[in-house]
């Protein structure tokens, strides 16, 4: 019973801050309103038994990009010299395209037979997903380091002084 | 409770991600949809993983958040060079590659 409730406060906080992100006419406040909606996801992953995966995600995901993104907004505002602000245009074929999609998205899971249990986890989660990374995935973990690194550069790249 | 609301509240998600995409008129906000449809995403797949029993999902989530992340690193990179070179926020702006 306690999880139907929190996931309907969770699901409230997250449609109406994810809301919130695509109307809001300051984008600032847009960000902010991001940063409300990826901590609820670590809330929902809380939810699914994925601790490690909340704390990756408070760190990762509301930490690093929320403040690259003020950075970029500060920047730009002050090589621009005016107060950026966010309009929407083609509201209505956008409203209607996301609407139609999510339609198709509701009666595909509604119609579909879903499991309903989760299954008994063994042992730790967390140990678990770290064994697989080093051993299983190695390879695709090796990669993210190079895909990382190469964007690392690429920014940097893209971030010096003018010559 | 099931698997189902889980999915129902990352395709929401994810829709309301599209609809920014779609709509938004600055860079940066398109960029934030953006992030939002990759948060239904990993919604999805830790769902899936949980509910199926297989960790594989949640590996996969793993490298998404990281592959996200490098994503918006390159894309506000580029986004702060186009303001230097064009002046400009807004994507209507933005059509040099327009044919």
């Amino acid at each position: 019973m306690t999880e139907q409730l929190t996931f309907a406060g969770l699901s409230i906080v997250l449609v109406g801050s994810a809301l919130a992100v695509v109307l809001s006419k300051n984008l600032f406040h847009a960000v902010l309103w991001l940063a409300l909606a990826l901590t609820g996801t670590a809330g929902v992953f809380l939810l699914l038994d994925a601790e490690f995966l909340a704390a990756v995600q408070l760190l990762l995901y509301a930490g690093g990009i929320i403040t690259i993104v003020v950075f970029a907004i500060v920047v730009t505002e002050r090589l621009i010299g005016e107060r950026l602000t966010q309009t929407n245009m083609r509201i209505g074929g956008g409203a209607l395209m996301a609407l139609v999609l999510l339609g198709f998205l509701a009666t595909v899971v509604i119609r579909h037979p879903l499991p309903m249990t989760r299954p008994e986890m063994s042992g730790d989660l967390t140990r678990m997903l770290g064994q697989s990374v080093l051993t299983q995935y190695v390879l695709s973990f090796e990669l993210l380091a190079v895909l990382m690194l190469a964007g690392m550069l690429g920014a940097i790249y893209f971030a010096r002084p003018e010559d | 409770m099931g698997l189902q609301p889980y999915l129902l509240l990352s395709a929401a998600i994810f829709c309301i991600g599209l609809f920014g995409v779609t709509t938004r008129r600055n860079t940066i906000g398109i960029l934030l949809g953006i992030e939002l449809m990759m948060n239904a995403v990993n919604i999805n797949l830790v769902a899936f993983a949980r509910y199926t029993g297989v960790a594989s999902g949640m590996i996969f989530t793993v490298f998404t958040i990281c592959i996200t992340v490098t994503e918006a690193a390159l894309g506000l990179a580029i986004v702060i060079l186009l303001f230097r070179v064009r002046r400009t926020v807004m994507a209507d702006h933005l059509d040099l590659l327009k044919g």
